[in-house]
């Protein structure tokens, strides 16, 4: 997994200094279908005739790309194992679930094909694809559309899973998505489109498996990914002016995860707590609790905390989805808990 | 459904197949009697014609997704004997290092690209196999097996709408041997034939009977040449019958005796046989050489199936990614 550098396109000079999360996206699957006609795109509704996907991420892709780039019926089963038929001979698809809930109808595709191939044959096939979807609470669209299903794919042996929380990192993360010889899971989540950030370096792939600290700190090490790196960095500002200084890592890739850029860390301030939307119990912070007592017990000064959301199914009512989603105050309270 | 009768030459290919995989087939389950191998083994036996018929129509460059019932596939298909049965005896020699076993035999460079243990999962990841010949603008063809009790799962409705709107040259072949599990056909399935429900997608349905090598060679000719000129998918069903149940073990005692024993009054293999040597498309001498030869590939495959090593223990962390991570 190297960093690569490819050619910048013409784009690059006149982009403006701060975008969104969907034009980044917008440009990665752009800037990977110019580079590699492998690359296919479908999805529903993704098309320019359709409207280009419902937050507009593939917009403008159709009407350059042509027919690699298609709406599809309402078979997410159908399309993501077309997906997998279409990787196993060299194509690197990348398919749109509207909705990261859906993923439920074609979970057997996921994990019972795009997942084993590769080991179940030998070695003989692989399957080079992506699944984009997106997903969060906070829009009262209840308890079908608002799921963080990671754990589900991290779980499961043979798939990658990326979560990024930045334009910038969104951009280089799905160009290697789209690069990488395994099936990735690429989870946006609804609340991080339209917050700007800096602009992506377009032709500039960030690795798999590498965390990005956020904030260096001393005291203790908060662990996001996703939604939660807009919850973090604004706790861990209010705390510093309290005098307790976090190191804040940005996990990026959830599956796999980067133990070495954490244990250096956790290793220095001997404190950690993990932040996700998703709910706590069986979840990506019980994994990494755990791998960090495993490795560092001895050296910690308090148990890893976990800051996550209740353990119901996402609520309708705007007081509910309040209470399921985890607090600022709670992870603060998270935070001097370590440090009592 | 227009007859067309192969040429003699092109009936013995079928005839070689169909022993191919009755031979291997009987031994298989002769070496698990006799303990000598221990699987998940779904025979085939009874379903020869099906594979042997339309395989003799493709070549190398075509795709084939098949199921746990799927042998009589791969090899019609071209798999190695020899590869198949260490895959079988879970061997490193074996196709898939003997990681994938029965139910997930892969041998790409014949075009044997999928085997899955799951219903139904064949058809939509035959419609991405028909989807990049259909973007590469190769002739391809992509065939898709399954059973009768798969047509019932959203896959196989999904996959044939999908094949229809993007016009996939994919070829659906329904082996309905009339049983899925311990589930009679009517108990389970609605239409009164599969290939009815073509009807509903807008592309082609045929019933054939898949005991009958003509039969189904006429009507995968027609598919075929319908998937190559970019007319879209078929979907074919070929009634058939297995006679080893659902897997070695079970002793089928759910099918009526008499359905049973009309089954095997009517085993395509040696009526096959017998056909083509009174039409004298074959003397009994030249297929009894044919026998004699694939009766020397097993005797072949099992010495190196047995032979062979076990894989070791190191591969359980190898393929699971392009690069093992901790
Ligand atoms: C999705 C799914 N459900 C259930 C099973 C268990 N199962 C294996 S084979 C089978 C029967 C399938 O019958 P049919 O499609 O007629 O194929 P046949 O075995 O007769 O060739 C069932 C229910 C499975 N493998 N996958
Ligand atoms: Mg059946």
């Amino acid at each position: 997994m190297s960093e690569t550098q490819a050619e910048l396109s013409p784009a690059a000079a006149k982009a403006p200094a701060k975008v969104n999360m969907i034009q980044a996206l917008n440009w990665a699957l752009d800037d990977a279908m110019s580079a590699d006609k492998n690359v296919i795109v479908f999805g529903e509704e993704i098309a320019d005739p359709e409207g280009g996907g419902i937050v507009k991420i593939s917009h403008g892709l159709s009407t350059k790309y042509g027919s690699r780039v298609r709406s599809t019926p309402i078979s997410e089963m159908g399309f993501v194992g077309a997906a997998v038929g279409a990787a196993v001979v060299g194509f690197k698809p990348v398919v749109e679930i509207m909705l990261m809930n859906f993923v439920a109808v074609c979970m057997d595709q996921i994990t019972n094909h795009a997942a084993k191939l590769r080991f179940m044959s030998g070695g003989q096939t692989h399957v080079p694809m992506v699944i984009r979807t997106m997903t969060g609470s906070g829009f009262q669209n209840g308890g079908q559309h608002s799921d963080f299903l990671e754990a589900w794919f991290c779980h499961t042996p043979g798939i990658k899973v990326v979560m990024p929380s930045n334009p910038a990192d969104g951009y280089g993360l799905l160009r290697s998505a789209i690069n990488d010889p395994d099936p990735v899971i690429f989870i946006e989540h609804l609340n991080n489109y339209w917050t700007p950030g800096d602009a992506p370096e377009r032709g500039k792939l960030i690795p798999l498996g590498k965390a990005r600290i956020h904030r260096p700190g001393k005291d203790v090490t908060v662990i996001g990914y996703s939604r939660s790196m807009l919850d973090i960095p604004p706790v861990a500002e209010k705390l510093a002016k309290d005098g307790i200084d976090c190191e804040v890592i940005d996990l990026r890739t959830v599956q796999p995860m980067d133990m070495e850029t954490i244990l250096t860390s956790v290793k220095k301030t001997g404190r950690a707590v993990v932040v996700h939307e998703a709910c706590r119990s069986f979840g990506v912070g019980a994994e990494l609790s755990s791998r960090i007592h495993e490795a560092l017990f001895r050296e910690l000064k308090a148990p890893v905390e976990r800051v996550a959301s209740e353990d119901s199914p996402v609520p309708y009512a705007p007081p509910l989805e309040q209470a399921f989603l985890y607090t600022h105050a709670e992870l603060e309270a998270a935070i001097r808990k370590t440090l009592a | 459904m227009v007859m067309t009768q192969p040429d003699s030459k092109t009936l013995v290919a079928i005839y070689e197949k169909m022993t191919l995989i009755k031979h291997s087939d009987d031994r298989v389950i002769g070496a698990m009697k006799a303990g000598r191998m221990v699987m998940p083994y779904y025979s085939a036996r009874g379903q020869e014609c099906i594979p042997a018929a339309i395989s003799v129509q493709l070549t190398d460059e075509d795709y084939l997704v098949t199921i746990y019932r799927g042998v009589h596939d791969m090899l019609a298909k071209g798999l190695p004997p020899k590869l198949l049965w260490a895959e079988l005896a879970g061997k490193v020699t074996g196709s898939c290092k003997g990681k994938g076993g029965p139910m997930h035999l892969t041998y790409p460079s014949k075009g044997c690209m999928v085997t899955t243990g799951i219903v139904g999962a064949s058809m939509p990841i035959a419609c991405g196999l028909g989807l990049a010949t259909q973007l590469r603008g190769e002739k391809r063809v992509t065939v898709a097996n399954f059973g009768d009790g798969a047509s019932n799962i959203g896959a196989f409705h999904e996959s044939l709408n999908l094949a229809a709107v993007w016009k996939l040259p994919v070829i659906f072949v329904c082996q309905n041997n009339q049983y899925a599990e311990h589930t009679a056909y009517s108990t389970g399935t609605s239409a009164a034939k599969i290939s009815d429900r073509a009807a509903s997608y807008g592309i082609p349905g045929v019933h054939v009977d898949g005991n009958d090598p003509i039969a189904v060679y006429s009507a995968a000719q027609q598919a075929i040449a319908r998937a190559r000129a970019g007319e879209g998918p078929t979907l074919i069903e070929a009634k058939t019958f297995r006679f080893n149940g659902h897997l070695i073990g079970d002793a089928g005692e759910y099918i009526p005796k008499a359905i049973y024993a009309e089954a095997v009054k009517n085993d395509p293999y040696p009526r096959y046989r017998n056909w083509l040597v009174e039409h004298q498309h074959a003397s009994a001498t030249q297929l009894d050489g044919i026998d004699a030869a694939i009766k020397t590939l097993i005797d072949e495959a099992e010495a190196f199936a047995m032979s062979s090593a076990a894989p070791d223990a190191i591969e359980v962390k190898r393929d699971v990614y392009a690069t093992e991570i901790a």
